[in-house]
């Protein structure tokens, strides 16, 4: 027994995300790659759905989508003394197409050999309200840690950010 | 109706992956700098949640580490876009070679 991904939707949604990501990297504008990139956030939360991720998918629309894009539209605007700093000249890195270029033909050929060892998909997939309830039994301890996590990242980042007197 | 399998979904991944990696070495601006970062950090997880579905879709372990790659990016992010405005207030500024008071 096994399920199928949506071809089209599939090929939709990787349209997006990666002309998104080419979109981030060669706009001159920084609140454009901005906007770029709250763009493939909401098309990854879209695969995430095609994987049958529901809480994953609005997890990402709300943390990604919503909060990550949110502070890096105010970091940008804080660190803007006029409106023509946000353009900048799109530079061209010899070093960083040679080593993105060397790491991506490595990734494809391990996905072109390995890639079809795993079996078609499985039909059986627990609902959201199984996630929750293993978040909170087996994963009760990780869960806490990552409460911890964020709790000492937003005293550090008021601490680093608060103005010298 | 053409067959998706778990290849499509990492070769995109690997294709964000190395567009953010390109990104983050390429660009001089502090902000686009960790957007890159958070791209690469976006095509891991798409990785792991593929990866859960196709091969543990009972345990959902790929979904439980994908839930906590987002915390610790979401803090990384947080506390790097603060020392980006720290930095901001120091050197008036926000090009990586602008800081560069460590340089021997």
């Amino acid at each position: 027994m096994s399920e199928t991904v949506n071809g089209v939707v599939f090929v939709i949604l990787a349209f997006a995300s990666i002309g998104g990501a080419v979109g981030m990297l060669t706009t001159r504008n920084i609140i454009h790659a901005a906007f770029w990139l709250l763009e493939v956030m909401v098309a990854v939360g879209g695969l995430y759905l095609l994987l049958s991720a529901e809480f994953l998918a609005v997890v990402q629309i709300l943390v990604y989508a919503g909060a990550i894009s949110v502070l890096m539209l105010f970091a940008i605007m804080l660190t803007l003394r006029c409106r023509e700093d946000s353009v900048c000249p799109v530079e061209i890195s010899i070093g960083g197409g040679v080593l993105s270029a060397v790491f991506g033909t490595v990734m494809y050929v391990a996905v072109a050999r390995y890639g079809d060892r795993i079996a078609e998909m499985p039909a059986s997939v627990p609902d959201t309200a199984a996630l929750g309830e293993l978040l909170f039994t087996k994963w009760a301890l990780p869960f806490e840690v990552a409460s911890l996590v964020l709790l000492v990242a937003l005293v550090g980042a008021v601490w680093w950010s608060r103005e010298e007197d | 109706m053409t067959e998706i399998g778990p290849s499509a979904f990492l070769g995109l991944a690997a294709v964000l992956f190395t567009l953010g990696l390109y990104g983050a070495v390429a660009r001089r601006s502090a902000v686009m700098v960790l957007m890159s970062l958070e791209l690469m950090a976006v095509a891991v997880n798409l990785n792991m949640v593929a990866l859960s579905r196709f091969v543990t879709p009972g345990e959902m372990t790929g979904q439980f580490f994908a839930i906590f790659t987002m915390v610790v990016s979401a803090a990384e992010i947080g506390l790097g876009l603060a020392l980006v405005l720290a930095i901001y207030r120091q050197t008036r500024s926000v090009e990586l070679s602008a800081i560069d008071s460590l340089k021997g």
